[in-house]
C-alpha cells in the first residue's frame, strides 16, 4: 500500500529525515515512536503533502502511484488521512458543513455525485454514536473552543466519515485523559479492517495499550534506528529513549 | 471637478426654472440653502479630513449628464435579476431617475410606499417635517443631492403597522451614450411600534461611467424597527457615492447592512444620531473587491443621550490592488452614560498590491461608558488552508471557504430569507467558487 523509500526531507534548509524506508501493508498497525525532535510530525507532513516540507530525497509511492506528484487534496482523495497533533480552529465553518464539503469534494474528484442528504446525515448519526459525539457539537464552529480531547475526537470523526485507506495518526493521544483516550481508541479500532492500514505516531506507550501495533519503528534523529513487534514499545517505555541512543552509537 | 461643479451651477438654475410654482416653498428654500453650501464648498479634495484616504478627482472628471432624457425603456427581463427571487416585494423601480409605474408595486393601503416626488405634492407636511432633517449640512456630496431632490423612493410606515413585505428600490441607469449622473432622494419614517425591511441597489446598464449620488434619510420613531439593506454589486463602470442619515428615537433598532462587492468606486457615509434612550443600531458591512476597485466605509455613530447600544461589524476582502478604506466614528457626548459602543473592522489582503486604511475615531466624554473597537489586517491562514486541504478540500475551494466563513458574520442582521440566500450566492460567485455555503 504504502512504500517510502529512502525519503530525506527538511524544512528551511535544515535535513531532518535522513533516508526512511518504511514499507505498510492493508490490514496493518504501525507505530513509530520516538523523542521529541526524531522527526516523527516531519515524517506525517511529508506523507500528507505540507508543501512546507522540501523533499530531497527519495520517494513515496502509494498504490503504485508516487505520492509527491500530488498536492494534499488529491492525496486525501487517493484515501490519505492525517489526523491533526494540533487540529486547526476554524471560525465560521460548522463541523457539518466542512465535513460535508470534504466529502463532496473527494466524491467530486472521483466523478460521483454529492451524497446524499438523508444518506449523510444517517452516516453522520452512525459515527457520532462510535465515538460519543452529541448533536449540538455538529453545528459548532470546527475546532474553536474545543476542548483538547474533543478535538482529537473531533479528528477521528472526521476519519470515520472520510473512511481512509491510511489514516496517520500525528500524537492523537496528547492532551486526552484516559477515557478521551479509549474512546479515541475505541473508534480506531472500529474502523479498522483488513484493507486499510493505520499508522499511529506516538511518544508514549499509553496509546498502544489500545491500538495493538503490528510493527513499532523507532526515529531517531531522521532514520528508523530500530524496528520490531509490540514488545519493543514496551522496552522503550521500561528503558527510554537514552539507551537506544547509546546502542545506535555502539551499532 | 471644476468643470461638474459649473455645470451643476447652471443645471440648478434650470432645475428652478422648471419648478414653476413650487419653487417659493419650504422645501426648495432648504434646497436653495444646501446648493449654497455646496457652491460655497466646493467638492471635497484629500485635504478634507474625512476625504484623507479616497480620491474623488477621478471619478469628478468625467462630462457627466445631469439630467437624462426619459426616452429609454428597460424590458423587465433585463433587469428581472436584480430583483429576489422566490419572495413578494413592494418595489419602487426608477429609470434614470424616473418612475417606472409598471415595473413597480406601490401601496397607500395602511402605510405609504410611493415616489419622493408624490409624497412633496401630497404630504407636504410631511415634506417640511423630515426633508434634510438628519442629512448633516457639512457634507458636499449631500448638499448636491438634496439641491437637485426631487424623485426617489417615500416609505412610510404608519404606527403600530409591520410592512407585510419586503420594499425593494431599484435605480436603473441606461445606455444614453454618455456619461451620465443620477442622484436619487430617499425617506423612509418609520413611526411608532412600526416596522419594515428594505433593500436598495442601484445598477448601470450603461457602458460609458456612471456616477450615483443618492440620499436617504431614516427616521425611527419611538420603538420602531427598520432593516435596511444595501447591495452595492455594481458594473466596473459605475461610481455610487451614497450618503445614509439615520436618526433614531426612544427604544428604536435599526439595522443598516452595506454589502459592497461590485462599482467601480463606492463611498459609504452612513450616519447615526441617537436622539432618545434605549436605542439599538447596527452597522453591518461586507466589502469583497477586486482589482481596480476602491470602496470607501465612513460611520457615525452619535451617541448624544445615555443607555443607547451601537454595534459597527465590517469585514473586507481585498484582492487584486483593490483599495479599502473604513473609518468609523463613535462620539459619546458628555451626558451619554451606560452607552456601549462596539466596532470591529476586520480585513484580509489577498495580494501585496492591495490596501487598506482603517481608522477607528473614538471621542467619549462620558465615563460610564462601555466602548471598544478593534480592526485586523491580515493574510489567509496557511495553517487552515492545509488542514482543509488535508481533508480532500482543493485549495480554491478552501480559501473560498474560509473568505466566506471570515466574511459571513456580517450577514448577522439579514432577516430577509431570499436576500440572505442572494448575498451568499452572489459572495460564493464573488470568490469564484461553486459552494453550496447554505448548509
Amino acid at each position: 500500500m504504502l512504500k517510502i523509500s529512502n525519503l530525506q526531507a527538511g524544512i528551511e534548509g535544515k535535513e531532518i529525515l535522513k533516508g526512511i524506508d518504511l514499507e505498510v501493508k492493508p490490514g496493518e498497525v504501525h507505530a513509530i515512536m520516538g523523542p521529541n525532535g526524531s522527526g516523527k510530525s516531519t515524517l506525517s507532513s511529508v506523507i500528507a503533502g505540507r508543501e512546507d516540507y522540501v523533499v530531497n530525497g527519495g520517494n513515496i509511492d502509494f498504490e503504485g502511484e508516487d505520492l509527491l506528484d500530488l498536492g494534499a487534496d488529491e492525496r486525501a482523495h487517493k484515501g490519505i488521512f492525517l489526523s491533526f497533533q494540533y487540529p486547526v480552529e476554524i471560525p465560521g465553518v460548522t463541523v457539518t458543513n466542512f465535513i460535508k464539503t470534504a466529502i463532496n469534494e473527494s466524491r467530486k474528484a472521483k466523478g460521483l455525485e454529492p451524497m446524499p442528504a438523508n444518506e449523510m446525515l444517517k452516516k453522520m448519526r452512525e459515527k457520532m454514536g462510535l465515538l460519543e459525539i452529541d448533536n449540538a457539537f455538529l453545528s459548532r464552529s470546527l475546532n474553536e473552543g474545543f476542548s483538547g480531547g474533543e478535538k482529537k475526537r473531533n479528528e477521528i470523526f472526521q476519519m470515520a466519515m472520510l473512511e481512509p485507506k491510511l489514516a496517520i495518526l500525528d500524537e492523537t493521544d496528547s492532551g486526552l485523559d484516559i477515557d478521551a483516550l479509549r474512546i479515541v481508541a475505541n473508534g480506531v479500532n472500529k474502523l479498522k479492517n483488513k484493507d486499510n492500514a493505520v499508522i499511529v505516531i506516538t511518544h508514549y506507550q499509553r496509546l498502544l495499550d489500545y491500538i495493538v501495533p503490528d510493527f513499532v519503528h523507532v526515529l531517531h534523529k531522521g532514520r528508523i534506528v530500530k524496528s520490531g513487534d509490540k514488545t519493543l514499545a514496551h522496552e522503550l517505555e521500561a528503558k527510554g529513549y537514552d539507551w537506544l541512543k547509546e546502542e545506535t552509537v555502539q551499532g | 471637478m471644476e468643470a461638474l461643479k459649473d455645470k451643476l451651477e447652471s443645471s440648478f438654475l434650470v432645475f428652478e426654472n422648471d419648478l414653476n410654482g413650487e419653487a417659493l416653498g419650504e422645501v426648495h428654500s432648504r434646497r436653495k440653502a444646501a446648493f449654497d453650501r455646496f457652491v460655497e464648498s466646493g467638492f471635497p479634495t484629500k485635504r478634507h479630513e474625512e476625504w484623507k484616504y479616497t480620491n474623488l478627482k477621478p471619478i469628478l472628471k468625467h462630462d457627466y449628464r445631469v439630467f437624462l432624457s426619459d426616452d429609454n425603456t428597460v424590458d423587465f427581463s433585463a433587469i428581472k435579476k436584480f430583483f429576489l427571487s422566490d419572495t413578494d416585494t413592494y418595489k419602487l423601480v426608477f429609470i434614470d431617475g424616473y418612475y417606472s409605474s409598471w415595473l413597480s408595486e406601490t401601496t397607500h393601503d395602511k402605510f405609504d410606499i410611493c415616489t419622493f416626488s408624490s409624497m412633496l405634492t401630497k404630504y407636504r407636511d410631511v415634506a417640511e417635517k423630515y426633508f434634510n432633517k438628519a442629512l448633516p449640512k457639512e457634507e458636499a456630496l449631500a448638499s448636491v443631492n438634496t439641491a437637485f431632490a426631487k424623485e426617489g423612493a417615500f416609505i412610510r410606515i404608519k404606527r403600530n403597522q409591520t410592512a407585510d413585505k419586503p420594499v425593494e428600490l431599484i435605480f436603473i441607469t441606461t445606455d444614453h451614450g454618455v456619461e451620465a449622473m443620477s442622484q436619487p432622494r430617499n425617506l423612509v419614517v418609520v413611526e411608532e411600534n412600526a416596522e419594515v425591511s428594505i433593500l436598495e441597489r442601484h445598477q448601470s446598464l450603461s457602458s460609458k461611467p456612471v456616477l450615483t449620488n443618492v440620499a436617504t434619510e431614516i427616521f425611527a420613531l419611538r420603538d420602531a424597527r427598520v432593516n435596511y439593506y444595501k447591495i452595492q454589486n455594481d458594473v466596473h463602470t459605475a461610481s455610487l457615492i451614497d450618503s445614509t442619515s439615520v436618526k433614531q428615537y426612544a427604544n428604536s433598532s435599526v439595522t443598516i447592512g452595506t454589502f459592497a462587492l461590485g462599482n467601480k468606486f463606492v463611498r459609504n457615509n452612513l450616519n447615526f444620531f441617537l436622539e432618545e434612550e434605549h436605542t439599538q443600531s447596527y452597522l453591518d458591512g461586507i466589502t469583497i473587491i477586486d482589482e481596480g476597485q476602491t470602496i470607501d466605509h465612513h460611520t457615525l455613530v452619535d451617541h448624544k443621550v445615555p443607555n443607547c447600544y451601537s454595534d459597527q461589524l465590517y469585514k473586507g476582502i481585498y484582492d487584486g490592488n483593490a483599495h479599502g478604506v473604513f473609518n468609523g466614528k463613535v462620539m459619546v457626548h458628555p451626558h451619554a452614560q451606560k452607552t456601549n459602543a462596539f466596532q470591529q473592522n476586520n480585513n484580509i489582503l489577498l495580494t501585496d498590491k492591495a490596501s487598506i486604511d482603517t481608522k477607528p475615531q473614538l471621542e467619549i466624554y462620558a465615563d460610564d461608558v462601555k466602548c471598544s473597537h478593534g480592526c485586523t489586517i491580515g493574510q489567509l491562514d496557511d495553517d487552515a488552508l492545509f488542514y482543509m486541504r488535508s481533508r480532500g478540500i482543493p485549495e480554491k475551494e478552501a480559501k473560498a471557504l474560509l473568505l466566506y466563513a471570515f466574511a459571513n458574520d456580517s450577514l448577522r442582521n439579514v432577516k430577509i430569507p431570499a436576500l440572505r440566500k442572494k448575498l451568499n450566492r452572489q459572495i460564493a460567485k464573488k470568490l469564484n467558487v461553486n459552494l453550496d455555503f447554505e448548509l
